[in-house]
């Protein structure tokens, strides 16, 4: 079982994120949820999102609080203790940053990608959750990236899907494909 | 191959498979996705229906009534204070007997004000008069709502189909949608013997003196009662055309030899199944899907837990006072039995709580207390709590 948590602040599609992670692995036969915990409803304020995906069926419906992965959406919030909490050893952080990952100051697997810049050339819009999950799946190859493609026109049409598309084949370019597929993701057992 | 879709988004298509010709509704989270979904179906084209924009809940009631009342198959939704805003209408629907479909998303009640999970406001509603569904996952939201439409028609009774907000209504997930033809073939077109008619005038809803009212609340529990022979026909039939069987009225899994159960209503019982498997060190356990809260199954409940020795009811709400709500009409009716088993009840995961895998090692040592748990909210964070009640 892959259990992947997404940070981000309201507003920056981070439950579009988790839908479309979950619905990629969907489209491939996976058994994927995906869900959001709702803080305050406003933008700007911090959200996570949650997808558990495994290639059989599962039941549990509770949080993830023990993520293999993190894919964090703002870099500010890498100071809020809550978004590392849990983090399985050995587990994979992206973070949507300019700067390298050796900047970060983390021990461990992280990996960024300056995706917000990357939307604002693509799409025109500074919304980073398109390039990350690009980025995810290239790095951790669970997923094909064309995938993510399929998925991405189940919500866009015309003009704005041919850019997303555009943005995960700049991303699927730039990204070490494969350079976390090597991970092994333990069950969880216990929260 | 399954769609993957969000749960509101599979109910608003489910409820449009059933073709309503009147639905109203006040959005409220988190109801909201539902009925904007089905707004959408009927703007694109999708969906011939009468949608009809209101500006409380009270009217989305009082309208689901009036159509229904004149023979359309009418749907609503609500959750949390709209329930309660509407409650007045509730009994008047169940009270004259009008048959109409209703998807609680099922979230906490103010004050303090809380948008997140649990099942305070369709309990609240317990003694409406309706016809109350819960649902443990989104393929049974589906199947249950499909199911909800035909037990309405059959009964003139109204259905309350329960969903955990959040849980389930903002969950996405590989989920199976009918073809219409299945469904049109499980569901007739809708019929209401008493409608209401211009060319046979008759008048609902008056007042009725000491001389009849117990003999139309006899009549109305009886015919609640009557309705878990429409769910158990509806879930077989729906089973036989759709392959999935919820049940009918509970339904239970786990072990045959396990001597303690576990009873919980909605969209727990997925995490208690998994962990189940995951804890194969502890005692067997049943796990009980309590399906239909209203008509309350009694027998079928006698029956699944003839041959336990302890039963832990997880409530999903409290009645401040007394604790318990599910859990003592669970001791009523076991009561009846020659060798009942101790009932334990604890709440868990209100006002959106997280009901984690973890809940289920502490279910199993309540179940091995000396003492019966008369009642206690079992995921309490004690640094939170005032000093003197933290002990």
């Amino acid at each position: 079982m892959i259990e992947v948590r997404i940070h981000g602040r309201g507003g920056q599609g981070n439950v579009a994120a988790s839908y479309l992670l979950a619905g990629t692995a969907i489209g491939q036969g996976w058994h994927a949820l995906a869900f959001p915990t709702f803080g305050a409803e406003r933008r700007g304020a911090p959200v996570a999102a949650f997808v558990r995906m495994e290639q059989r069926p599962f039941r549990r419906r509770d949080q993830v609080k023990q993520p293999d992965y993190l894919i964090v959406q703002d870099e500010t919030l890498l100071h809020d203790p809550a978004t590392l909490a849990g983090l399985k050893p050995g587990g994979g952080i992206l973070v949507n940053s300019r700067r390298p990952a050796t900047e970060l100051g983390f021990e461990g697997r992280v990996h960024t990608l300056p995706a917000t810049s990357l939307a604002e050339n693509y799409i025109g819009r500074p919304v980073p959750n398109t390039a990350l999950l690009a980025a995810f799946l290239g790095l951790t190859t669970l997923l094909p990236i064309e995938a993510l493609s399929n998925e991405l026109a189940r919500r866009f049409k015309g003009e704005v899907l041919a850019k997303n598309r555009a943005l995960v084949a700049a991303v699927a370019q730039m990204i070490e494909t494969g350079a976390w597929k090597e991970m092994e993701a333990p069950h969880a057992i216990g929260t | 191959m399954p769609l993957a879709l969000e749960g509101s988004q599979a109910i608003a298509r489910a409820v449009a498979l059933c073709r309503p010709q009147v639905v109203s509704a006040y959005p409220i989270t988190p109801q909201t996705h539902i009925v904007e979904n089905i707004a959408k179906l009927v703007a694109d084209g999708a969906l011939d229906c009468e949608y009809v924009s209101v500006e409380s809940e009270h009217s989305a009631a009082s309208t689901a009534l009036g159509a229904a009342a004149a023979g359309a198959r009418a749907y609503t939704a609500t959750a949390s204070q709209g329930m309660l805003y509407m409650s007045e209408v509730l009994f008047d629907i169940s009270g004259l007997r009008v048959p109409l479909v209703l998807t609680c998303a099922n979230r906490a009640l103010s004050g303090p004000l809380s948008i997140w999970n649990d099942q305070s406001d369709s309990m609240a509603v317990r003694d409406a008069g309706w016809i109350q569904l819960y649902c443990t996952s989104n393929q049974e939201a589906i199947d249950t709502h499909i199911q909800a439409f035909r037990i309405a028609q059959e009964t003139t009774l109204p259905v309350m189909v329960c969903v955990d907000g959040f849980t389930l209504t903002h969950t996405m997930e590989p989920l199976e949608l009918p073809a219409q033809e299945t469904v049109d073939a499980f569901l007739p077109a809708h019929r209401f013997a008493r409608m209401l008619d211009p060319q046979a005038p008759l008048t609902i809803g008056t007042m009725v003196g000491p001389e009849a009212y117990s003999e139309v609340r006899h009549d109305h529990h009886h015919a609640l009662l009557a309705a878990a022979d429409n769910i158990l026909r509806a879930n077989a039939d729906w089973a036989a055309a759709s392959g999935r069987d919820w049940g009918g009225l509970l339904r239970a899994s786990g072990p045959a030899d396990a001597r303690i159960g576990i009873l919980g209503l909605g969209s727990l019982i997925g995490t208690l199944e998994d962990a189940a498997e995951q804890h194969p060190e502890l005692p067997p356990t049943r796990i009980i899907a309590l399906r239909a809260f209203r008509p309350f199954p009694f027998e079928a409940l006698q029956a699944i837990c003839a041959d336990l020795d302890e039963l832990v009811v997880v409530e999903r709400a409290i009645s401040p006072g007394a604790g318990a709500i599910v859990a003592a009409e669970v001791r009523a009716a076991l009561s009846e039995l020659p060798r009942a088993p101790r009932v334990h009840a604890v709440a868990a995961g209100l006002g959106g709580r997280d009901i984690g895998i973890g809940l289920y090692p502490n279910l199993l040592e309540v179940a091995q207390n000396e003492k019966i748990e008369r009642f206690r909210i079992i995921d309490l964070d004690p640094q939170r709590l005032p000093e003197e009640l933290s002990a």
